[in-house]
């Protein structure tokens, strides 16, 4: 898998049409997308623009109407432990505590204790979440539920890690922290990454590369590179650079809402 | 809310004493219904027994009469829910087996449990199988239906969870449908028992000559209305207190859901 060629993620003139109360909705429209081995990519859009949609077809979840989604050259047909995922909503099995949540995985491939237990000490360690094995989600705030639900995907070793807006229904406060969380464990394990969010800063802080989607039906509008150092914290979001990339991009997403109203408008 | 305390008597003393004052200030007429006191009176004589009337019928014959119509439930009671729970999960689980089966069942299950007795002399005549068939019959439907619709109403995103940690289609309906679904079970189990207590007097009362159902036919017959009361009495005590092994047993096993009610 190593000499994998080509990127990581890859989605060639991808489209996708839904059938809604008897209409034909074009939720996507000629994606194309690449996503690099160990690139954190951000998709950013407005809601409603498809990128969900988008990435639930490289979860498996979803198919394409046209065009093809590629995971380290291979054809996505169905969800895959190697494409791990993190919900906007946690999403964790409310009947487990803590620990057989994030060993769930582990245990339904079989694997022995002695396996996976490093790995799993190893993660509770980095996100946070020691001496809360035994709690049950119902007992968890919402940032601790979304540390679980990133472990439980973690400790699966997965080749890409996919999070839909993991953090959008988080209070402010609390959602700096996760990013600062997220940044550090990625630091150590470097997965690729796609990430989709509708916010600007959250996008910039995060990843390597953002790319702006348009308001349904949802295209690439322009992939930016943010060349920001790493290992990066939240001072980050305060620095000259940073503000010179947030601009870019606002204009770009004022330029789209503004041809958005127009044709709807019109 | 005022707290629970003992106020939940009240109701209770107060129907008790309503009761008492109607047959004493005969307001219903005389030697048709029983004083709550003749009630307790016969009621503790069926279940101790008395010396000198020991060739009578309701003389410490209790138990064993409760324990007749407690085990043909219990019986009843785990063959529904043997063929209910795995039946029910594969119909919400299976479109096929949906197709095929749940049709049938809402048809059948408009039939009342009354309705059968019959047709269930017919076929098992008056022995323990054609009770335990009205039993079984009549808790299967809530059964089987409560879980269906617990299947169905489990979240789509924790089966794409699940599916996205490499589950197998076993795995999921084994460690993700089947405890999702097991709050609505318990309420087709509480549904079940009580629906197996009606079928069980049902059948005693006219498919079998023993159990408390006998009891409550046999005492009208002979004009006994006082056992006939005291039988009410005993079956609902017993529907009550099997009600609250199941609500018992749900609170075990459903631990994570209180916590979610009060997170």
């Amino acid at each position: 898998m190593a000499e994998a060629r080509g990127p990581s993620i890859q989605l060639r003139d991808v489209w996708k049409d839904f059938v809604k109360r008897g209409r034909r909705v074009e939720a996507l429209q000629a994606i194309e997308v690449a996503v690099e081995v160990n690139e954190f990519a951000a998709l950013l859009g407005p809601s409603g623009c498809g990128k969900s949609t988008l990435l639930n077809m490289v979860a498996g979840f979803d198919r394409p109407t046209r065009g093809e989604v590629l995971v380290n050259g291979v054809r996505v047909e169905r969800p895959d432990p190697s494409r791990a995922v993190v919900f906007q909503e946690p999403a964790l099995f409310p009947w487990y505590t803590v620990l057989d949540n994030i060993t769930f995985g582990p245990k339904t491939r079989g694997l022995r204790p002695a396996a996976y237990q490093p790995r799993v000490d190893a993660l509770l360690e980095q996100v946070g979440l020691e001496g809360f094995e035994s709690h049950y989600p119902a007992e968890l705030s919402g940032g601790m539920k979304q540390r679980v639900g990133i472990a439980r995907v973690l400790v699966m070793e997965p080749q890409v890690l996919l999070m839909d807006e993991p953090f959008g229904s988080l209070d402010a406060q609390t959602r700096l922290v996760m990013q600062e969380l997220l940044l550090s464990v990625w630091e150590r394990h470097h997965q690729t990454v796609l990430f989709v969010t509708h916010d600007v800063e959250e996008a910039l802080l995060l990843a390597d590369s953002v790319s702006v989607m348009t308001a349904r039906p949802g295209r690439i509008k322009k992939r930016i590179s943010v060349e920001l150092p790493r290992p990066r914290a939240l001072e980050l979001t305060t620095s000259a650079a940073f503000n010179d990339l947030k601009r870019e991009v606002l204009s770009l997403i004022r330029e789209e809402s503004r041809r958005a109203a127009a044709q709807s408008g019109g | 809310m005022p707290r629970r305390g003992p106020w939940f008597v009240l109701l209770p003393l107060a129907l008790l004493f309503l009761w008492h004052a109607a047959v004493t200030r005969q307001w219903v007429a005389p030697g048709i219904i029983p004083a709550p006191s003749q009630v307790a009176e016969s009621w503790y004589r069926w279940i101790f027994g008395a010396a000198g009337t020991s060739l009578s019928p309701y003389s410490g014959t209790w138990l064993a009469n409760v324990l007749y119509s407690s085990r043909r439930v219990l019986q009843g009671f785990l063959i529904a829910a043997a063929l209910g729970i795995p039946l029910g999960l594969f119909i919400g689980w299976n479109r096929l087996v949906s197709n095929l089966v749940d049709p049938s069942i809402q048809l059948l299950r408009p039939v009342p449990i009354t309705a059968w007795l019959p047709f269930s002399i017919a076929v098992f005549g008056i022995y323990d199988t054609g009770a335990l068939f009205l039993i079984g019959l009549g808790a299967f439907y809530p059964i089987v239906v409560n879980t269906t619709h617990g299947v169905r109403d489990t979240n789509l995103l924790l089966l794409r969870a699940a599916r996205m940690l490499g589950a197998s289609e076993t795995t999921i309906l084994g460690k993700v449908v089947f405890p999702s679904a097991l709050p609505s079970i318990f309420t087709g189990l509480r549904l079940g028992i009580g629906v197996a207590w009606t079928a069980v007097i049902v059948a005693e009362m006219i498919a079998v000559k023993s159990g408390l159902g006998y009891v409550l036919w046999d005492a009208y017959y002979v004009g006994r209305m006082d056992i006939c009361v005291a039988t009410m009495c005993s079956v609902g005590m017993l529907g009550f207190l099997s009600d609250r092994l199941i609500h018992g047993a749900s609170r075990i096993l459903l631990r994570w859901r209180a916590l979610e009610a009060h997170g």
